[in-house]
């Protein structure tokens, strides 16, 4: 059951930083959501705070409130494991664990939590979220090999089918694709546009082009100038953004005439 | 760099990428005509092979910079002067530590048999044989001990300041406490677990588990040091990864922080044992003195290595023939010769096991 997320005039802080304020905007499950926006702008920092992860940093802290299905994901009574266990992640740079084979690597996120489970159960698992990755053809003839061996965009369809074997509610994917070449990236697109029937997922792009070919909905997020925090310019549907945003500054983006 | 200035500059077509050099044997040359004129004045002043090895060293970091400076220009120059300078550094370094282990081999091999490393002091009749039997295992056995009390607490207390103390104010007490117990005088440690023995235990107590308390005293701040550098190398991005796994804090520093530093952590408490295995101050206080092999180190005196080195040398008894060596000189020179060994194979297995568990990269 996938579950859309809500989040209401939420400010992310590093320390007494603030990176990004006041963003508002409805999720909705099964669906794509894609944000763009120039470097630095809070992207990664926003998408971090929907699972949680934000908090890893030392310091790092939000305010407002993200709903998931109806649960306030920062109440004191709310496990931060539980909602990572359900919203999965795949970060900006490939991080494969270096002690462990490409096998065990896909395993990770139930051999880590030592889930039992069989030896074909556990064969099937790895097969599928490979292949989901594309990577599966690769790599077959050497599972046992360590994940640290493979190319820097093997590692990174490694991590996706890592962050798929643990089958999330939601997947979130930090430019999941910028180190990728134009097969593997379409052939992680088309995992997307399979994992969107079951699951909400949420993709940070650079890209243009992916934004519009695999999102429903498109957030484009902004500096209001430099050094001030990233905010939410805009929140609509794909085709919207890009035929005829309500904000010049999307167009502007967009359309590649201001960085 | 500019077009204009191309009549002082060679054209882009003949630039040459050469440049006059030395030959390549020229420190070679340099260094043996070096050696002989150094002799020179070394023989007629009568000094000896030292004097002569730095003259000559000298003469060497004068001639061949200079013959570089003519040839190859001032760069050139320098690169020869400062490669020679790290050189000699180098060789200044290293002397004393292969006299050091040429003299302990030369004096302490002869005196290594079997019945030397198999035997203990302990005799009924002074023309039975002796060895260093009872002062090995007490060795390794209170060198054991002290890792076994160490080990776990130093490595705990570097998980504690690296993943849960950031910032926290008892992680800046223990910091600065390891930081002073580093400095701590290891007589002043054997001290302690005197102290502490005879206060738990009574007046007059030796035992050898004394001077694993107070060795591990010393190991402590050198594991949390070490394993401290270790977790710190160990990149955040690969706990978030675990996290968003839905890892537990505690299951990704078990399963993943500590496997990925693994080959660090065993390594820097293989260096520990290195460091301590010699300590001697602390061990003759608690651990006693004894002519016979103990093995147990809650129970009972026991004689180490450094220990009986040292208390060889202070009573080393009357040489059998007149000015012939005295018998515990030469059990002396035996035993650092043994000690020696130990340290060694310690260092040695600490780089081949920080090899086995370093995270494995390649194809
Ligand atoms: N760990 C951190 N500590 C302090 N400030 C941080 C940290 N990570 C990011 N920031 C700051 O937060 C702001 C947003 O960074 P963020 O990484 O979210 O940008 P981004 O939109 O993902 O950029 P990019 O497209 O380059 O990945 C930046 O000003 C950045 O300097
Ligand atoms: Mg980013």
């Amino acid at each position: 059951m996938a579950k859309s997320i809500t989040v209401d005039s939420l400010d992310i802080y590093y320390g007494d930083f603030l990176a990004v304020e006041g963003v508002t905007m409805t999720i909705k499950a099964r669906s794509v959501t894609a944000f763009i926006g120039p470097s630095g702008c809070g992207k990664s920092t926003f998408l971090r705070s929907l699972n949680r992860m934000h908090e890893v940093i030392p310091g790092a802290r939000v305010e407002g409130k993200v709903m998931v299905d109806g649960q306030s994901l920062y109440d004191a009574a709310v496990d931060p494991v539980a909602v990572r266990r359900q919203i999965g992640m795949v970060f900006q740079r490939p991080n494969p664990f270096p002690t462990m084979s490409i096998y065990d690597n896909v395993l990770a996120g139930n051999r880590l939590n030592a889930k039992k489970m069989k030896r074909a159960e556990a064969d099937d698992i790895v097969e599928r979220s490979l292949k989901g990755a594309n990577l599966w053809n690769e790599v077959k003839d050497r599972l046992n090999k360590p994940g640290m061996g493979l190319s820097g965009g093997q590692q990174q369809r490694l991590c996706i089918a890592r962050a798929i074997a643990v089958e999330p509610q939601v997947l979130l994917m930090d430019e999941p694709c910028s180190a990728l070449d134009p097969i593997s990236t379409s052939a992680i697109e088309d995992l997307i546009h399979e994992l969107k029937t079951e699951y909400t997922i949420v993709i940070v792009t650079h890209n243009m082009q992916q934004a519009a070919r695999v999102s429903d909905e498109t957030g484009f997020f902004n500096l209001k100038a430099a050094g001030q925090p990233g905010h939410l310019v805009e929140f609509n549907s794909t085709q919207k953004m890009f035929a005829n945003p309500d904000n010049e500054s999307t167009e502007a983006y967009i359309s590649g005439r201001f960085g | 760099m500019s077009v204009t200035t191309a009549p002082v500059r060679p054209s882009a077509e003949s630039v040459s990428f050469t440049a006059a050099r030395l030959p390549r044997f020229a420190p070679a040359l340099v260094g043996v005509v070096a050696a002989a004129a150094a002799g020179l004045p070394v023989l007629l002043l009568g000094w000896g092979v030292v004097a002569w090895a730095i003259v000559a060293g000298l003469v060497f970091l004068v001639a061949l910079p200079l013959w570089a400076r003519v040839v190859e220009g001032s760069r050139g120059a320098t690169d020869r002067l400062v490669t020679g300078l790290v050189w000699a550094a180098c060789i200044v370094a290293i002397v004393p530590l292969v006299s050091l282990l040429y003299t302990v081999v030369d004096r302490g091999l002869p005196r290594i048999s079997s019945t030397f490393l198999t035997y203990s002091m302990y005799r009924t009749s002074l023309d039975q044989e002796v060895g260093i039997y009872h002062a090995l295992i007490g060795t390794l056995l209170i060198t054991l001990f002290a890792a076994l009390i160490s080990v776990p607490i130093g490595v705990m207390a570097a998980i504690y300041l690296i993943e849960y103390g950031k910032g926290k104010r008892l992680a800046r007490w223990i910091t600065f406490l390891v930081d002073v117990m580093t400095g701590i005088p290891s007589i002043v440690a054997g001290l302690f677990a005197f102290a502490l023995f005879i206060l738990l235990f009574g007046p007059s107590t030796r035992v050898g588990i004394g001077g694993s308390v107070a060795l591990s005293l010393l190991m402590i701040p050198i594991v949390v040091r070490s394993t401290e550098e270790m977790l710190r190398l160990v990149p955040s991005e690969l706990r978030e990864a675990a996290y968003a796994l839905g890892v537990p804090k505690w299951r990704t520093i078990v399963k993943v922080v500590l496997p990925t530093a693994l080959g660090g952590i065993v390594t820097g408490v293989t260096l520990s044992i290195a460091r301590v295995v010699g300590e001697t101050a602390p061990l003759l206080l608690i651990a006693g003195l004894t002519t016979r092999t103990n093995f147990n180190v809650f129970d009972g005196r026991m004689t180490t290595l450094p220990v009986l080195i040292y208390t060889q040398n202070a009573n080393p008894g009357i040489a059998e023939t007149a000015g012939g060596i005295r018998p515990g000189i030469e059990i002396a020179w035996g035993g650092a010769l043994v000690l020696i060994v130990i340290v060694m194979v310690l260092n040695l297995a600490a780089r081949i096991i920080g090899k086995i568990f370093a995270p494995k990269t390649g194809h």
